[in-house]
């Protein structure tokens, strides 16, 4: 019903996160040619297309890394497009990137100590605590070293170092990538409960079409890095562009 | 070659054997026809003579090509294991021992003035080795820590050197005073490293900081006016028990203790002063590391990406590595400045910077202990091969090839967690994949 209650409020409020006509280069090469989008307080929204079409570009360019060359990023309507990416963290915006990136040698414990950098030190227990209760498999490793870890766990380790820090906003690249289907529903489910339960924003990185758009209330569409179509979940499973280009064979 | 096309069982591959052995021999003949095969004299009259040792040279390529030929022949793919020569007991005993090491080698250092009292020589080389254990635990901050290689370390080492001569000379400031400004001077020169290096990585940040070494070494022999050039700074004053002199006579520390005078007292005093700034170090680092300065410079040498992704700033912690790691030289470095009383550049050359960063390889890049153990084996090994003289160089360099192959993380491989939600435990090196994400 919360859900609802978002979708409702959509239209009239500033969006959370905003991209406006962002052109990101790598050197001379362009890998965003005006991308726009929007993200509304409550929303799951989530970003599909094929590899190479810009989606972890245009992550990273709304942390700062690489820099937008064009366009603008809002937070809250406030600009945040020349901001250093540790000042955007503060902002209370969470990211777990591409290839998870967690920390091989440091334990459980340590890397989620480390995904609260930014947090009231007085507050850890309780939030850690808190994703704790969400992963309960990190619990049982949580002396163990984040590289030892299986594919699934350093997944869910990397989603519950994003979220110590309470997060309004949540960025997950590809948090499916190479995860056998029961446990993608696992952590969709958790991505799923965080929205109803905690209201937290999520943008949704994923080539696993079919999920995300399931689970999504918003979906955007990118080729090339260009957004070709957007509309809710429903919507855009329907598009038999999209069946043929992303689901068809692969839906898992 | 062939080892990969025949991963099973195979026959006695003489034919495969004799290749391998040929070409070690061809290699081996490479290397040595102008290292051993061709050797030059001083003459009678002063020119060079040239001597051909073919016999020598032929020795080597035999060796090399009969040791490669029966290796390939008996060993085969069998790699050489030394950890399977050692009973599961002695592992086990020494895994329950590990949590020891630390205090007994502490509780030995303590009483080594004690034991050694009439032994000048060994309190000199254990000062050495204190020394360097400092120096070791100070870079281990910046390379063992945070992951950035500096090959310039010894520049720091020297700013707090000349810091110190400089300011008790000219101002006639002492020790306890000279200290901390050395210090936070040192800490000063890392920053400013650490600015123009901020977005190098690996080899080329080992670059930059090999030239910044270099660089303050020449600065130091060619500002004859301010540093005496070449021929250093000498008479400087020497440490004072908290204002007593070691010396003979009214007013010195023996007679007002008592005590006979002997300058030994001065070399204990500096022994335990060494000692002291060397455990400061450990301790400060030991606690940096629970703080989130210390899991933000071990978190940047894993991932700098998801550091940022985290909230860290990437460039204040570079920063602090590099300030508190020089600070620790430079404490250093004006210790060794009081204990020697005399310093010049030649004593801050490029092989001191390699010489601590291989103890803190060595050691076990971030264990404190094995650091320590690390400078007492090389300066001990360093002076207990003294009399091999020329083989000296060479024995350091197979113990250092060996130490690579067999333990290739260093003595100390484990890393210990700086948080525990229940008990302590230790992880070993073997449980470890290659930290990947
Ligand atoms: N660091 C980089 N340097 C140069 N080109 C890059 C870099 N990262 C990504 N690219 C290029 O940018 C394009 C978009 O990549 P990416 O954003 O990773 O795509 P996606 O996440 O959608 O698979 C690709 O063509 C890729 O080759
Ligand atoms: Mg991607």
């Amino acid at each position: 019903m919360s859900a609802q209650v978002a979708t409702t409020t959509v239209a009239t409020a500033v969006p959370l996160l905003a991209v406006r006509g962002v052109k990101t280069y790598y050197g001379n090469i362009i890998a965003l040619r005006g991308v726009d989008l929007e993200v509304h307080d409550g929303e799951i929204v989530t970003l599909i297309g094929a590899n190479g079409a810009g989606k972890s570009t245009l992550m990273m360019t709304i942390f700062g890394n690489p820099r937008a060359r064009e366009g603008q990023i809002l937070y809250e309507g406030r600009d945040i497009t020349h901001m250093p990416t540790h000042e955007i963290v503060r902002l209370r915006i969470a990211q777990s990137p591409e290839g998870r990136r967690i920390f091989g040698r440091m334990t459980v414990l340590e890397n989620l100590q480390l995904g609260a950098t930014i947090a009231d030190p007085a507050r850890f227990e309780e939030d850690l605590a808190r994703v704790l209760r969400l992963f309960p498999r990190l619990k049982e490793r949580i002396d163990q070293r984040g590289g030892t870890l299986s594919g699934g766990e350093q997944q869910m380790l990397a989603i519950a170092r994003a979220l110590v820090s309470r997060p309004r906003l949540l960025l997950l690249d590809e948090p499916s990538l190479g995860l056998a289907p029961l446990l993608v529903k696992q952590i969709f489910a958790a991505i799923r409960e965080l929205n109803e339960r905690e209201k937290l924003t999520v943008f949704l990185v994923e080539q696993n079409a079919f999920h995300a758009l399931k689970l999504a209330h918003r979906g955007y569409v990118m080729v090339n890095g260009e957004i070709t179509l957007s509309g809710t979940g429903r919507e855009l499973l329907k598009r038999p562009e999209i069946r043929a280009a992303y689901l068809e064979g692969g839906r898992r | 070659m062939s080892r990969a096309a025949h991963p099973g069982k195979r026959p006695l591959d003489i034919l495969a054997a004799l290749k391998s052995a040929v070409l070690a021999a061809l290699v081996a003949f490479g290397l040595f026809s102008l290292l051993i095969g061709l050797r030059t004299d001083q003459g009678p009259t002063g020119a060079l003579v040239l001597t051909e040792r073919f016999g020598e040279l032929g020795a080597f390529v035999a060796v090399a090509f009969v040791g490669v030929f029966l290796r390939e022949l008996l060993l085969r793919d069998k790699r050489i294991d030394i950890v399977r020569f050692v009973p599961p007991v002695v592992t086990a005993a020494a895994r329950r021992i590990i949590p020891f090491v630390g205090p007994a080698l502490l509780v030995f250092a303590l009483v080594v003035p004690v034991m050694f009292f009439h032994n000048r020589y060994l309190l000199d080389l254990s000062i050495q080795i204190l020394t360097y254990v400092m120096l070791g635990w100070g870079l281990n901050i910046v390379v063992g820590l945070a992951g950035l290689l500096d090959l310039g370390y010894v520049a720091f080492y020297a700013v707090g050197a000349y810091s110190y001569a400089l300011l008790a000379q000219n101002f006639g400031l002492g020790f306890w005073i000279c200290l901390p400004l050395a210090g936070i001077l040192a800490a000063f020169w890392g920053v400013l490293l650490g600015f123009p290096v901020l977005r190098l990585r690996g080899d080329y940040l080992a670059i930059v900081t090999l030239a910044f070494g270099e660089i303050i070494r020449l600065v130091l022999t060619n500002w004859q006016s301010f540093t005496g050039g070449p021929n250093g700074i000498s008479g400087i004053a020497r440490p004072s028990f908290f204002g007593l002199p070691f010396t003979d006579g009214e007013g010195g520390f023996a007679a007002t203790f008592g005590l006979e005078f002997t300058p030994t007292h001065r070399v204990v005093f500096l022994y335990y002063l060494i000692l002291a700034l060397a455990l400061v170090t450990n301790i400060v680092t030991v606690r940096l590391r629970r703080l989130p300065i210390g899991r933000a410079w071990e978190a940047l040498r894993e991932d700098e990406i998801a550091c940022r992704t985290l909230g860290i700033n990437t460039t204040n912690t570079k920063l602090t590595a590099f300030a508190i790691g020089a600070m620790f030289g430079g404490f250093a470095g004006s210790f060794f400045a009081t204990r020697q009383g005399f310093i010049s550049p030649e004593s801050f050359v490029f092989g001191e910077s390699a010489l601590v960063l291989a103890i803190v390889v060595l050691g076990g890049m971030g264990s404190q202990i094995g650091v320590a153990v690390a400078a007492a084996v090389m300066l001990g090994g360093f002076e207990f091969f003294r009399e091999f003289q020329q083989y000296r160089m060479l024995v350091f360099g197979f113990a250092m090839v060996g130490i690579m192959i067999w333990r290739p993380r260093g003595l100390v491989a484990t890393r210990m967690p700086s948080v525990f939600l229940k008990e302590r435990k230790i992880v070993a090196a073997e449980f470890v994949a290659e930290g990947r994400g």
